[in-house]
């Protein structure tokens, strides 16, 4: 042993060889997994010499198109990740009865609950978001790069900091055991002593400092560099959900951050923000907490509504069905976003008045939404309807979420939420929403534009399979959970007692496994359509007979996006250019201005990983280096004037020569 | 382009010449800085519900010191009126002037954030910490985080102002100096609010 302990506390904080949870099978099993695949990767980047290729081309990018498509990929990791959780735990309550303790011991199964629900929020679906606003909303508005094409790059590390930093928590010390939200007293410093709570602190800060800085890139995008022509009304519906979206995140996670502060307060310092003592009151944090909580699912489900109403208009050959009423639907969202999170916590004991207001807000929501259905029918109604992949999620999706939308105006009765709260039936609730809307919606949105970021298609039977498991074993997962959750069983159990709910337990689980069959059809579908990419091959820039901008340019676009910044005249501005014979320009071209790439970001993102685990340890001295260093490049950075370049005609001119020959190839 | 006339020409589809959107680094600023009030917002908020949860301990009335903390806010506002008369200046383009108000407007941030930890310290050491009660945690928490914004604010300022002094009033400077004039008057409003809310209000109760 060290025979002066406290160098040892001073140099490792409290962080020892305990930490390292070598003594539990499934994390060990899981680490050596994930160490394995990780060499494996960094030894083929290695093999292949592609680090230089990557540092250049990706990592350092401020192109936003591939920063989108790095959003993606790491969300798609992410849902592998969260979907284990979510599997060990359909697991866990499948055979946990009576004698049977299951594999899952509380302490583990409660880290397993809370990683999940914050990996599926904060690492898959906010990147798919975010990532697919990146990445079509530059186009939509005919622009060549975000406002800020180097905040965006730093965004996006700061949110892979966040998930990394989650990701270390599984294998060095643990994670929160408090749910996804972290309620105080339970996740103050009596209630969780450990570094779980520390862990989720600091991802989330982390990442949501990308979430903020990425939703002020998209605002004053859209608000400042639409194409000439292209008014408010004028905007695509996927341009206006994503402004809306941004506009949340502005105003929302802003609160996050101060109210986790306030929490780290309580757990570094020794305040009484929420504590029970000494004045404190844990009530604030929910309400606090909830102020943020409730926009987010907004947040969430705008962007989805948006990809939706783009593929329901293509695939239905017609224009959207009541344009204004889509625009108008989603800012009364926007802001009625703001006036239900009470919702949340009837059961606070608020009383009568305060819930009833809050009740019937959140009832109103169902009207806008409701709206914009009917809008998606209509637009359907008499259309030329061609069911392709994205159609088809767009068709599970608006049953599936009508569904979800009539339980939830069912919880908002305050009476009823007395009896549904924290129970079974809030969590099929929410999922169903959340997969129903959210999922369908990002995976129908990455279906539709993958042409436009790989130049090719996806393979629609493998994508038709994935949608057929996923919307089955959504069905078969949730459903029983209803019943359960009517039946009174509440969340976050890992053992029953009852042996008359386990057939419910055994289908949800059978679903998990149709779910988890649907992933696998997804990767299934990427790799296939990689293998036969020649032939599903999109050489026009517009496979599917687009309406928007981003459909005028090549399938990938090129760096620059568009040779010539098009003028807009119609809200569907493409079909418009289409129908009233617009020809590409062939010369005439300029140079182009351009955004230059840096490493700032990666280099901070990385920094801040290290400042997170020293503060989670206790590692003073490393914190304090670390957020010096942190301070100095970011110092450093902005010394650097030299942050732009013209790409040269003669560059422009090979990238639109290549596409005339590929056009003509074609014809 | 548009026609003579002025209506827009709708068989053209493209700009012939390059496109050069509005800069959007004010308004992506003013953004920002709104998401700040917020958090500002929150820590009021806090203040307002628990500021009264004294858990036995003492009360702003035991506590403030209205002369000093009047001296602390005249340094702040003093702060922010020579902030504009740098922005004068940088507007007439003369760049000594403007790092010589740049400079004084630093020493009255300074002097700001010495008397607030001066005031900090005396808390402390009567035993007001924040550890002692609801209301000084949310106390600490409200002055802290704006202590530390114009701490931030004289950082960046002073870095400005090598900036300035190396490549002159180039556009990128002005742009900034514009950015960091909005985040200096907006914690000048923030403090008035801090002022009347923590300070005047707690010592009338």
């Amino acid at each position: 042993m060290f025979s002066n302990l406290d160098l040892q506390k001073l140099v490792f904080g409290r962080l020892t060889l305990e930490a390292i949870p070598y003594h539990e099978p499934i994390v060990l099993i899981t680490f050596l997994g994930v160490a394995a695949g990780g060499l494996a990767v960094l030894g083929a980047v290695t093999y292949f010499r592609l680090w230089g290729y990557l540092w250049r081309e990706w990592l350092t990018s401020v192109d936003h198109k591939k920063i989108g498509i790095m959003y993606v990929i790491l969300a798609l990791v992410m849902l592998l990740r969260g979907f284990a959780d979510a599997l060990m735990m359909r697991a866990q309550q499948a055979m946990a009865f009576g004698a049977n303790e299951g594999f899952l011991p509380p302490h583990h199964y409660d880290q397993i609950f809370t990683a999940h629900g914050v990996i599926m929020i904060f690492f898959v679906a906010m990147p798919l978001v975010t990532g697919l606003m990146n990445f079509v909303v530059p186009l939509q508005i005919g622009a060549r790069d975000v406002a800020f094409p180097f905040l965006n790059n730093f965004s996006f590390w700061m949110t892979v900091s966040g998930a990394l930093t989650v990701m270390v928590s599984l294998f060095v010390g643990e994670f929160a055991r408090t749910g996804w939200l972290a309620y105080p007293p339970l996740s103050g410093p009596a209630g969780s002593p450990g570094v779980g709570v520390d862990y989720y602190i600091w991802a989330l800060q982390i990442a949501g400092i990308g979430t903020l800085l990425s939703g002020i890139n998209l605002i004053a995008t859209i608000v400042k560099m639409r194409a000439p022509g292209m008014s408010m009304m004028k905007m695509p519906v996927f341009t206006w959900t994503a402004l809306c979206t941004n506009i949340l995140i502005v105003a929302a996670f802003p609160i996050l951050t101060a109210v986790l502060a306030l929490l780290s307060l309580d757990r570094y310092v020794g305040t009484h923000f929420f504590s029970n003592d000494l004045g404190g009151n844990p009530m604030m944090y929910v309400n606090l907490i909830w102020i943020w909580g409730h926009p987010e699912v907004y947040i969430l489900i705008l962007p989805a509504f948006g990809v939706f109403s783009e593929i329901v208009s293509t695939f239905s050959s017609k224009r959207l069905f009541g344009y204004a009423s889509m625009v108008y639907a989603t800012v009364v969202i926007t802001i009625l976003s703001y006036l239900v999170w009470l919702h949340h916590f009837f059961t606070m004991g608020s009383g009568a008045s305060v819930n009833s207001f809050f009740g019937i807000t959140t009832m109103i929501i169902s009207i806008p939404t409701g709206a914009k259905i009917f809008n998606w029918l209509f637009t359907m109604y008499k259309g030329r309807i061609r069911f392709e992949v994205p159609m088809l999620w767009t068709l599970g999706f608006m049953v599936t979420f009508t569904v979800g939308g009539m339980t939830g105006v069912l919880l908002a009765v305050p009476p009823a939420d007395f009896v549904l709260h924290n129970s079974l039936f809030l969590i099929a609730h929410f999922h169903n929403v959340i997969i129903g809307g959210v999922l369908f919606g990002m995976l129908a949105g990455i279906t539709y534009w993958f042409p436009k970021a790989f130049g090719y298609k996806l393979d629609p039977f493998w994508g038709k399979t994935s949608f057929w498991f996923w919307l089955t074993g959504f069905w078969f997962a949730f459903m029983p959970l209803y019943v359960l959750g009517l039946m009174g069983v509440t969340r976050r159990l890992n053992h029953f007692d009852d042996p008359s709910l386990q057939i419910w337990f055994v289908i949800a689980a059978f679903g998990a496994v149709l779910v988890l069959l649907g992933i696998l059809s997804f990767i299934m579908t990427l790799v296939v359509s990689f293998v036969k990419r020649e032939e599903l091959r999109d050489v026009t820039g517009d496979p599917w007979g687009g309406r928007t901008l981003e459909w005028s340019t090549s399938s990938p676009p090129p760096d620059y996006n568009f040779a010539f910044t098009p003028m807009v005249h119609d809200g569907d501005a493409w079909w418009d250019m289409k129908r009233r014979g617009y020809s590409r320009p062939l010369h005439g071209f300029k140079p182009i201005h351009m955004p230059r790439n840096t490493g700032t970001g990666v280099i901070l993102g990385m920094i801040s990983i290290v400042f997170a685990f020293a503060m989670i340890w206790y590692i003073w001295w490393l914190a304090a280096a670390t957020f010096v260093a942190m301070l100095a490049v970011t110092i450093v950075h902005t010394f650097n004037y030299n942050r732009d370049f013209y790409i040269p005609v003669d560059a422009v001119m090979g990238a639109e020569n290549k596409r005339t020959k590929m056009l003509a190839g074609h014809v | 382009m548009k026609t003579a006339a002025g209506q827009p020409d709708s068989t053209t589809f493209y700009l012939e010449e390059e496109h050069h959107p509005e800069q959007g680094t004010m308004l992506g600023f003013w953004i920002y800085l709104m998401s700040d009030c917020l958090i500002f917002a929150v820590l009021f908020a806090t203040y307002a519900v628990l500021g009264r949860n004294y858990a036995a301990g003492p009360s702003p009335k035991d506590l403030f010191e209205l002369p000093l903390v009047a001296v602390n806010t005249t340094m702040l506002l003093f702060s922010s009126i020579t902030y504009g008369f740098a922005m004068l200046e940088m507007e007439k383009g003369k760049q000594k002037n403007t790092l010589i108000w740049l400079t004084i407007t630093g020493l009255f941030g300074l002097a700001f954030v010495g008397i607030e930890l001066y005031e900090f310290a005396h808390l402390i050491h009567e035993g007001a910490t924040p550890q002692r009660s609801a209301f000084l945690s949310a106390f600490f928490t409200l002055v802290g985080t704006h202590g530390l914004h114009v701490t931030l604010g004289i950082v960046w300022l002073v870095i400005l102002m090598v900036q300035v002094n190396q490549r002159g009033l180039v556009p990128e400077n002005k742009r900034r100096l514009m950015c960091l004039s909005l985040f200096w008057h907006f914690l000048d409003v923030i403090w008035i609010g801090v002022f009347t809310f923590v300070y005047l209000m707690g010592v009338l109760q």
